[in-house]
């Protein structure tokens, strides 16, 4: 029997040990009237080889694509030894590490990806680790206004061009405690700070500052920061982890520092696969640290005063804390850290920085090499590794040829920013050859040029 | 047994509370609360001159297997807080009556409900059951 | 032996940089305000040591891989190879979830065929998955539950009754969503005191959050009843499919009459713990709150796999994930219901309740207290080492120390908290009576050692790399990164 491992004879025995008669009679508290499940359309199992070749069949048709598509995930090199590692048996099928004395190596490795990421942050503590970017950046508002100074503060301030994911989580995540997130002032692809004057501060809790924004933009981190802050709102900068090396990070915004940072975890060495799972990342300053929600491991000793860690902080948990918990959220995203961990650790300081310093000059290239299309320009400079592009015809059906030809163009921004015209997000991380961002000048200018779409503009 | 001295007043969420001769009020956990949660961690302190309305969440005292709210007793507002718990929370384990009180109010209407120390004894004898 | 941190091997200078992109020259475009004048602080280490590190930092661990790990609640069972292997097909890991439909439909059809069996196996007429984990499934049911009654005008709706066995994620998800919890009591056989709950319920009561079988191991009997009361106050049933692996295949949530379902498909549906997550907590819903699931879903739109999001389904409550959850973890599930079949999950829970009720026997049998003796266990079971802990002060916590130096990862200790110096343990269906038999026999050494020599007991574990750790000084002297030790004033 599949993953069974009892005999008939076994059976016996054990139901002779519990005096039960049949498996059947097990089940004998529970309402005849409820004991039938058909378990309609569930097909019967089929062995591995079988499933195999319905994976495999189902793999190949996903269709292959050069990718300039970014927009909150990203397609970044991931070497050998990330995934060889993270799927050892010993990481890939251990639980939560409350059991420390028996978790010692998740546990450290929690401790080590903490510390990178405060690193990278330029904060003092990170958690170890959210679902995702977006739920980080719903966590990230609550806590702020948890830890707001302000009483009844429920209003968090964003950019015009946060995620639009982010967003709408965020939008699902906080309706139920009454939260509020109001668009900052914008121009050339960033927030103004020139008209930040007129903006009402008053039951404001936080400011965001995303960097680099939705649009791939670099924000006035430095004076939006400062700016917030004089006017007592707490700042969560929503990061890249790859630009961190390359950055200002958070922690060194302003005169004082952004206050919390948070972002999506994705490029540092987990797999595209079809938007998960990723993890998201939350640090903050060591006065916040009990406002923070989610995990958070500590070093200590033990009795003999040998060095190990454990959870610690437990207390802010929902499965102490219940309806006053920081939040709901019981775990981290284990797996994932353990791979980004592990990535970190290869590419260090200096081979971060090479992916943050690759990505911004392919991108640079792409830029260019777009902009000599006819008709096409990139609106807002600087950027770090995605960049807007205006086309003279609606965005929609040039992607939809490029992607017949094999190019994942980028996102289509018309929906969500309607307000940029005829307007194309596109990236180039390391992973682009100078010969497939000659190439997709090539097809964008062949997509421009179709008379299907000179009819269309 | 936990001690319950005879000359302090009681809530039925395991807090005392003494009247100064100023008429001020000092507030912290009874000796029994402060056993039910074992070494505390970390104590979270109102800032003083918060007004808070009586029942309201006050403060919270953690431990590395709970954190419970601290309810104020009588409403009024925060005069003083208990600085030395800041880096010395287990003050509270130690000297739960003395040295580990948490803060001192100033009533805008006398207090209710309170218990003396035998209807708390009872209390506390009622719970272990 | 001590695994140093990755920093301590750090060499200024040293590093792995096969794995970096050749150097560019700097950026024209970006103005030194906007750059990093400091170094993060990464290790700078070579590819072979961070082999052995991390290779050795796996060896600190128990795992289902290594150890028998009944964890109650928790569901350890044997998480199939094959289903890593097939979801982590290149043509499945490099598809970005931007990308048009046509190209992912071969990951389309899994998530398409998951959804139509999960439909079957709750009973239910919706299933949205993209909740991350148990409790955002849990907060979608909640958040469903609650823009029902909004709909329908209804917004004296505001409070959730849970019972006081449950998980405290849920009292912590009615918070989230803006609702008021009401606890009603568990009565002495752990089943739900229907008095309280016909005193609980009234036009105030949004719905109920239950666990069946509920925390305590026993199979909640007057589910129909409890589901009679509630729907008659206008309120709804939510089930926490935390212990699914009891009844799979043999009863559906939906004929018990739950409105909405979450499942854990990292404890059902053997999808990896991976050491605390990712996990998928799907939801599973009837025909009244099919409107409101999580966007987004997968539907069918001439003849092709097709997302659906909120311009298909305007009353949803929204997005819970920046792209579609766990996709992954997903593809792990369906690979896992594909090789078990309808047989084969019958047979899940057949198992799964045989070896708890078999290691149940064998337990009492042998003198530990059982919690609720009268009652048949469901998939796992609770014993209150109380009176041990009395006669020699050895408690459920120093078991479940002394238990990780036999070799066998502690069940759920002080959970639920109803039951004192109480183990939770579920053995799941996955393993052999030989380990069951181990189980019983390093219980009854640890026992006859406490009465012998409490202290010895006392002092485990001694076989793991650390002894029990001083948690006070964890909490007061927090120590969360490598900097803060190097820089302890900073």
């Amino acid at each position: 029997m599949p993953f069974i491992p009892h005999t008939d004879r076994e059976v016996a025995a054990m139901l002779a040990t519990i005096g039960a008669g049949s498996l059947d009679e097990l089940f004998d508290e529970i309402p005849p009237a409820l004991r039938n499940a058909p378990l309609t359309g569930v097909p019967a199992g089929l062995n591995e080889a079988g499933v195999a070749r319905i994976m495999q069949a189902r793999a190949a048709r996903n269709v292959p694509a050069t990718c300039f598509l970014g927009a909150g995930a990203y397609d970044h090199h991931i070497p050998a030894v990330v995934w060889e590692l993270a799927t050892r048996g010993e990481f890939y099928s251990a639980y939560t590490p409350y059991q420390a004395e028996a978790s010692q190596g998740t546990l450290q490795l929690i401790y080590e990806y903490q510390s990178m990421m405060a690193g990278l942050t330029g904060l003092d503590v990170s958690n170890a680790s959210l679902y995702d970017g977006a739920t980080a950046f719903a966590e990230a508002c609550l806590m702020a206004v948890r830890a707001s100074r302000r009483p009844g503060a429920r209003r968090i301030l964003v950019p015009r061009y946060l995620s639009p994911a982010y967003r709408r989580v965020a939008r699902a995540l906080l309706k139920g405690q009454g939260l509020e997130l109001t668009d900052l002032p914008v121009r050339d692809g960033r927030t103004d700070t020139a008209a930040l004057e007129s903006v009402a501060t008053d039951g404001v809790a936080a400011v965001v500052v995303m960097q680099p924004n939705f649009l791939g933009s670099l924000e006035p981190a430095d004076a939006l920061t400062d700016w917030a802050q004089a006017r007592g709102a707490l700042v969560i900068g929503a990061c890249n982890p790859t630009a961190l090396a390359l950055l200002k990070p958070p922690g060194q915004w302003g005169t004082r520092g952004a206050d919390i940072a948070c972002g999506e975890g994705q490029p540092l060495g987990i797999p595209l696969a079809s938007g998960g799972p990723y993890f998201g990342f939350l640090a903050c300053r060591s006065a916040l640290v009990r406002q923070m929600p989610g995990r958070i491991v500590g070093g200590t000793v033990d009795g003999e005063g040998r060095p190990g860690f454990t959870l610690t902080l437990q207390a802010r948990e929902q499965h102490i804390r219940r309806t006053k918990a920081t939040s709901n959220i019981c775990t981290n995203q284990g797996l994932m850290v353990t791979a980004a961990t592990i990535y970190l650790s290869l590419l260090g300081p200096v081979g971060l920085r090479r992916v943050a310093e690759a990505c911004h000059a392919n991108t640079r290239e792409l830029a260019a090499t777009l902009s000599r299309c006819p008709g096409v320009t990139v609106p807002f400079r600087p950027f770090f590794h995605e960049a807007v592009v205006q086309l003279p015809v609606p965005v929609a059906p040039v992607l939809a040829r490029l992607a017949a030809g094999g190019i994942l163009g980028g996102y289509d921004l018309s929906a969500d920013f309607p307000e940029l015209g005829h307007a194309l997000l596109v990236c180039a991380t390391e992973q682009r050859t100078p010969e497939e961002i000659a190439a997709y000048g090539t097809a964008l200018a062949a997509a421009l040029d179709a008379p299907a779409m000179a009819a269309a503009g | 047994m936990s001690e319950i001295p005879a000359d302090l007043s009681y809530t039925r969420e395991h807090e005392w509370v003494r009247t100064e001769a100023d008429g001020s009020v000092v507030v912290g956990i009874s000796d029994h609360a402060q056993a039910q949660l074992g070494e505390l961690v970390y104590v979270e302190l109102p800032e003083v001159g918060r007004v808070v309305e009586a029942g309201a969440a006050l403060a919270v005292v953690e431990s590395t297997k709970a954190a419970s709210d601290v309810y104020a007793p009588v409403s009024g507002s925060v005069v003083a807080v208990n600085e030395a718990l800041n880096a010395g929370p287990e003050l509270v384990n130690g000297s739960p009556y003395g040295d580990g009180w948490l803060v001192r109010l100033k009533p805008s209407a006398p207090a209710t409900g309170l218990l003396d120390a035998a209807a708390y004894t009872q209390l506390v004898a009622d719970e272990s059951h | 032996m001590r695994e140093p941190l990755i920093f301590e091997q750090s060499r200024a200078g040293r590093g792995a940089l096969l794995q970096a992109p050749t150097p560019v020259p700097p950026s024209p475009d970006l103005p030194a305000s906007l750059l990093r004048s400091d170094v993060p602080p990464l290790p700078e280490v070579s590819e072979l040591q961070v082999v052995r590190h991390f290779t050795r930092l796996s060896q600190q661990n128990f795992s289902i891989d290594t150890h028998f790990y009944p964890l109650g609640s928790c569901t350890m069972k044997y998480n199939p190879r094959a289903c890593n292997r097939l979801a982590m097909l290149p043509g499945f890991l490099a598809r970005h979830p931007l990308e048009p439909e046509a190209h992912a439909q071969g990951v389309l059809e899994c998530l398409f065929e998951l959804q139509e069996w999960l439909k079957a196996v709750t009973g239910m007429a919706g299933v949205s998955l993209t909740p991350m984990a148990g409790a955002q499934g849990e907060f979608a049911g909640v958040a469903m539950i609650d823009a029902y009654h909004r709909a329908r005008g209804d917004h004296a709706r505001r409070q959730i009754i849970v019972p006081d066995a449950a998980h405290g994620t849920n009292p912590a998800t009615a918070t989230m969503c803006g609702l008021d919890v009401v606890e009603i009591p568990t009565n002495a056989e752990g089943d739900v005191d229907l008095d309280a709950l016909r005193a609980a319920v009234g036009p105030a009561t949004a719905g109920i959050m239950l666990t069946n079988p509920s925390t305590l191991g026993v199979f909640e009997r007057r589910i129909t009843e409890i589901a009679a009361i509630v729907h008659e106050a206008g309120g709804l049933l939510y089930y926490d499919g935390a212990n699914m692996n009891a009844i799979l295949g043999q009863v559906l949530p939906g004929a018990m009459g739950f409105d909405v379902v979450h499942i854990n498909l990292h404890k059902t549906f053997s999808t990896p713990h991976g050491g605390g997550g990712p996990g998928a907590g799907i939801v599973a819903v009837n025909q009244r709150l099919e409107p409101f699931l999580p966007v987004p879903m997968v539907g069918q739109r001439d003849g092709r796999y097709a997302w659906l999001t909120e311009r298909e389904r305007p009353q949803s409550i929204g997005r819970l994930s920046a792209f579609m959850g766990n996709t992954g973890i997903l593809l792990r599930a369906w690979v896992y219901m594909r090789l078990l079949g309808a047989e084969g999950m019958r047979r899940v829970s057949a198992y799964a309740v045989l070896n708890a009720n078999y290691l149940l026997a064998r337990l009492r049998d042998a003198g530990f207290t059982v919690a609720y003796p009268g009652r048949r266990a469901s998939h796992e079971f609770i014993i209150s080492l109380k009176d041990v802990a009395r006669d020699t002060g050895v408690t459920a916590m120093d078991f479940a120390k002394a238990l990780l130096d036999r070799g066998v990862h502690a069940p759920t200790t002080y959970f639920p908290l109803l039951v004192p110096e109480c183990l939770l343990i579920e053995p799941t269906e996955t393993e052999a009576q030989d380990d069951l038999d181990r189980f019983v026999e390093a219980l009854v050494e640890i026992r006859a050692l406490a009465r012998r020599d409490a202290a010895e007991v006392k002092r485990a574990p001694r076989t793991t790399p650390v002894g029990r750790l001083d948690d006070v000084r964890a909490a007061k002297q927090l120590d969360v990164t490598w900097q803060s030790r190097r820089a302890p004033a900073a």
